[in-house]
């Protein structure tokens, strides 16, 4: 019997790490020809811009891929990062699980350093040329070029060649050039799809693409702004599990407990510690290194029990509101949709003791497909996901929210919803629970699940909201038609015929209308935004009432001004007391904005009151919270006239086809 | 007064109400009769189907609505012109003045046609009253019948419509009123009027006019109102009993309605083009079976075609009802010409002999 277990033994020898992947390479991504073209640019992109927001550069990648045979690809990707010193370079492109992140707690793309290294691997399992590495630091005179394969037996890299050369024009900066099998396309999943999303959202970078036909194209900056740098922070302690205390208090330097809990995590205090200590039946002065394991499941339970602030935020990096709104400006443009959401930052949060915030913004309209699918825009810590999108949580979270209440088609209530939108939905955490190395897919979380769905229906009252005044707008405008083009025809036609003088149209329009229609529009012209607000009073009646407006804070500008308000707020709450607007007269409010930018603001809100609500077309009955001083505010409560006769047939749509053959 | 004046007075009329309507503050609408399947009645005293009594309002409340106002006054104004100038437009060529109209500029004819005939239905003028010709023609007639017509240069020529004529036959003119064409005298006994072209050539080539002393007239598809107007006038004047001969399928029959019970479109003048005593001669659905003939299947258009006929008030009667459930039954349809199954005259000397003689038109 024992010569069974001698002889598997035999055959049980060290797998290397790389010997591994190479026969798993899917794990990694690299599972189709289309697939692992795309992976290997996404993993040099990812350090490139990884490597440039640490060091304060803004990033400027440019990305060439050439078609060398009929399966084969040569791939370049460039940075103006700070360049690798020659020593560090082998083992960063070719030596599996080597990298500067992997024990860090703080968000960036790249974690456990496999990617740059597997894209290698990768090109040289399937064509069998190394890569070349081109690299310059900024204190250096010279660069070094290198050609770098993996050992996979080893998990080490083998230098083939090396040498010094002068980088001309380059300050610092890394390159690499790999050959790869692949297939290159276009569409969703595609190498452009991936660079135009990461365009999205870093707004800070410019990305050059060169297709293999040689055609360029430029993603540019939309901001010169760098995100702020992200902070390491210690783990934090809610969601520990036992296995990693066990390990960080083998590992700590710190010889007594109370100084292992305060100084190796984050948010836990001098007071907490002694509380923990207190519950957990344990010493502060206890060393933390000699803990049973009955004890360590105490001090679990004691961790637990404990109420711990949230974790500190400066470890993530959202990207703002404003930014997302620039980058998908920027880069949607061409589409022309009609509405930008405004995109929804919400608070950290966190899952397993780590941190975590969600970003989400609706795009919608315009030239964007009516008919499909919306389009789903999944971004972990700023890196677009392609693939899998049906094994994601962001995924589930707007199959899951009622997107019918928000204005798109979905059957049933569930699903992904139907109509003319781009739902962008981006996660950032220190640790992002991918579903596999492959980092395709965010796991289902309950708690990233229902904070990305609270995030998507903020933003999606919002688009409701827009589609809602939309629609009223249309159909008053409608009836602006008539009132202001067709009727004083008629009136004019008719008179003619019956040889009378023109009659007054005062009657006819405010029964054709019966309300106060405001419309407004706001332009960006000479680096000022020009608002405009006018207001018909079509009612019978002449009308006194209140205008009000948010505007960003401090931007008001007071000069030739017509109407001055009665309340300019330091908020950007802005108040009119307006005279009063005979029947079928129009009064015009124009002003302008000053230093803003034209994405800063791009649609007015614009409320009213001191007049019955029903009556307003345009502007929404001012709420309850905004606590207008000074201001007379009477509720008139006569309900609208009753239209004439109505319920009459409309003859020009009742008939049916008239034809008889 | 003369109807030139009539019809004058009754566009100011029009002008009139939506001029007083605005200047009292209210807004403008017309009211019409709904111009529907649904508002379609027998009228007794006419035997033929006119306008009921619902109605609809054309209102400036909404766009369509106060266009068609718009474009209302437009024409009123155009009208007036031309009669006050002797002129006339067909109604394609009201379409493309309108083209000046701006704001008031027809989307298509069918819409400026279908105008003209409101005004005809508010004024209770013929659209001929208004200088306004349809372009339709072409129907003709082969058959002892001797009119006279009034020629350009004011002149009445005597037409024999047997012996004067060519193989095409007279052509009937747009307009066919007494003071343009006149019914002198006929030696024909009956009227056959034929949808297609193809049968009414077969009929011509066979000689059927002459054997049978039958007036044939081409309605050419759906007839057009002259059309209609004349086989009225050679069934009222001439007391010619009046024959319909189409094809078997769901649109022939209405083709039939509308030369003996009226059309929905032109309802309200049903009793100047409706000839009551019209009878259907066929192909009817037994005929299919009885005569073995080649047919096609119903199309989803024809089942539904047939299925809105159930509705139809015109075809509200045994007759109509047994017809139609048997071609939906069948789920088939035939063409006057898979007569010619059975050899080229076999529709001549057999087929249309047989059913006259059972209708009692031929003894």
């Amino acid at each position: 019997m024992a010569s069974i277990a001698d002889e598997l033994a035999k055959k049980q020898k060290e797998i290397s790490v790389s010997e591994f992947f190479e026969r798993n390479r899917h794990i990694l991504g690299f599972d189709s020809q289309i697939k692992s073209l795309i992976m290997g640019i996404k993993e040099a992109v990812d350090n490139s811009l990884d490597a440039c927001e640490e060091s304060g550069i803004l990033p400027e990648i440019t990305v060439m891929v050439e078609k060398v045979d009929k399966d084969e690809f040569r791939v370049t990707v460039e940075d103006n990062g700070p360049g690798i010193i020659k020593k560090a370079i082998p083992n960063v492109f070719g030596r599996l699980l080597y990298g500067s992140r992997f024990h860090a707690v703080r968000q960036s793309r790249g974690q456990q350093g496999i990617g740059i290294s597997a894209t290698v691997m990768y090109g040289q399992i399937t064509t069998g040329k190394p890569a070349v590495v081109v690299s310059k630091t900024g204190s250096e005179d010279v660069a070094w070029r290198m050609e770098i394969m993996v050992n996979t037996k080893k998990n080490m890299p083998d230098v083939l060649k090396e040498d010094p050369f002068i980088w001309d024009g380059k300050e610092h900066g890394t390159k690499i050039t790999y050959h790869m099998n692949g297939r290159y396309v276009g569409g969703k999943q595609s190498v452009m799809e991936y660079l135009k999303q990461t365009a999205i959202v870093n707004p800070h970078s410019r990305i050059n693409f060169i297709d293999p036909e040689g055609k360029r194209t430029t993603f540019e900056r939309a901001t010169d702004k760098m995100p702020p740098a992200t902070k390491e922070i210690k783990p934090h302690p809610s969601g520990l599990e036992l296995g990693t205390l066990m390990n960080m208090s083998k590992d700590t330097k710190n010889k007594t407990l109370g100084k292992f809990l305060q100084l190796d995590f984050s948010r836990i205090s001098d007071r907490l510690a002694k509380e923990i200590c207190e519950k957990a039946g344990l010493s502060l002065e206890v060393n933390p290194a000699k803990l049973s394991l009955e004890e360590q499941k105490r001090l679990l339970a004691a961790i637990a029990a404990v109420k711990i602030m949230a974790p500190p935020t400066d470890c993530l990096s959202p990207i703002g509101s404003n930014l997302i709104k620039k980058g998908l400006r920027n880069v949607l443009d061409e589409v022309r949709p009609e509405f930008y959401a405004p995109p929804v930052t919400r608070d950290p949060k966190v899952h397993s003791g780590n941190p975590f915030l969600i970003e989400v913004g609706i795009v919608y309209g315009g030239g964007l497909q009516k008919d499909s699918q919306v389009q789903i825009l999944r971004f972990a810590n700023r890196v677009p996901l392609l693939y899998q999108q049906g094994a994601c949580v962001v995924t589930k979270a707007i199959e899951n929210t009622d997107w019918r209440r928000y204005g798109l088609e979905q059957r049933g209530g569930s699903g992904i919803p139907f109509g003319p939108a781009i739902i962008l939905v981006h996660v950032a955490s220190t640790k992002v629970p991918f579903t596999s190395e492959a980092k395709e897919a965010i796991a289902n979380l309950p708690e990233l699940q229902s904070e990305i769905e609270l995030a998507l229906k903020i933003c999606g009252r919002s688009l409701k909201t827009h589609l809602n005044k939309r629609e009223t707008k249309s159909k008053t405008r409608v009836k602006f038609e008539i009132v202001q083009e067709i009727l004083p025809l008629i009136a004019q036609k008719s008179a003619k015929i019956v040889g009378k003088p023109i009659p007054k149209l005062s009657g006819s329009i405010t029964k054709i209308m019966n309300v106060v229609w405001i419309d407004d529009s706001v332009s960006f012209e000479k680096k000022h935004h020009r608002v405009r607000v006018s207001i018909y009073n079509y009612t019978p009646q002449s009308q006194k009432f209140n205008l009000h407006m948010v505007l960003p804070p401090g931007s008001f500008d007071y000069k030739g001004l017509q109407f001055f308000p009665t309340e300019v707020r330091d908020d950007g709450k802005v108040s009119w007391e307006l005279p009063k607007i005979a029947s079928t007269e129009r009064l015009d409010i124009n002003f302008s904005l000053n230093g803003l930018n034209k994405e800063d603001y791009d649609e007015n809100e614009i409320y009213a009151s001191g007049i019955n609500p029903v009556f307003i077309i345009g502007a929404e009955p001012l709420p309850g919270d905004w606590d207008v001083k000074g201001m007379e505010i009477t509720e008139s409560e006569e309900a609208p006239v009753d239209e004439e006769e109505d319920e009459e047939v409309d003859y020009d749509e009742s008939k049916e086809t008239l034809n008889d053959d | 007064m003369t109807d030139e004046n009539k019809a004058v007075r009754s566009l100011t009329d029009i002008a009139q109400s939506i001029y007083d309507q605005i200047d009292s503050g209210r807004i403008p609408k017309m009211t019409l009769p709904l111009r529907t399947k649904s508002n379609i009645r027998f009228d007794p005293k006419h035997g033929v189907f006119k306008y009921g009594k619902a109605t609809g309002a054309r209102s400036a409340k909404k766009v369509n609505g106060a266009l068609m106002l718009l474009r209302t006054m437009y024409v009123l104004e155009f009208i007036e012109d031309m009669i006050a100038t002797s002129k006339s437009s067909t109604l394609r060529e009201m379409y493309y003045i309108s083209e000046g109209w701006e704001k008031a500029k027809f989307s298509s004819q069918d819409e400026s046609n279908l105008l003209a005939e409101d005004l005809e239905i508010v004024t209770a003028c013929m659209r001929e009253d208004l200088k306004l010709r349809a372009e339709e023609n072409g129907a003709s007639i082969i058959g002892d019948i001797t009119l006279s017509e009034m020629d350009r240069k004011g002149r009445l020529k005597k037409i024999n419509c047997r012996d004067d004529v060519g193989d095409s036959g007279y052509g009937i003119p747009n307009n066919v009123e007494k003071e343009k064409v006149q019914l002198l005298s006929t030696n024909a006994k009956f009227v056959i009027a034929i949808e297609t072209g193809g049968m009414f050539d077969r009929l011509v080539e066979n000689g059927f006019d002459e054997k049978y002393n039958a007036v044939l007239v081409h309605l050419k598809g759906q007839p057009a109102r002259s059309t209609r107007r004349i086989i009225k006038r050679l069934n009222e004047e001439m007391d010619l009993p009046v024959v319909v001969f189409t094809d078997g399928d769901p649109w022939s029959f209405r083709i039939f309605a509308s030369v003996a019970y009226g059309a929905i479109k032109t309802a309200h003048i049903s009793e100047f083009l409706a000839t009551p005593t019209a009878e259907f001669i066929g192909i009817t659905a037994s005929d299919i079976t009885n005569y073995k003939l080649p047919t096609d299947k119903l199309t989803d258009m024809d089942v539904r075609a047939l299925h809105a006929e159930l509705k139809d008030p015109r075809f509200a009667d045994e007759y109509w009802r047994g017809e139609i459930e048997t071609m939906l039954k069948l789920n088939k349809k035939a063409e006057q010409q898979a007569l010619a199954k059975y050899g080229l005259d076999f529709v001549t000397d057999k087929y249309l002999p047989e059913k006259l003689t059972n209708m009692g038109v031929l003894r």
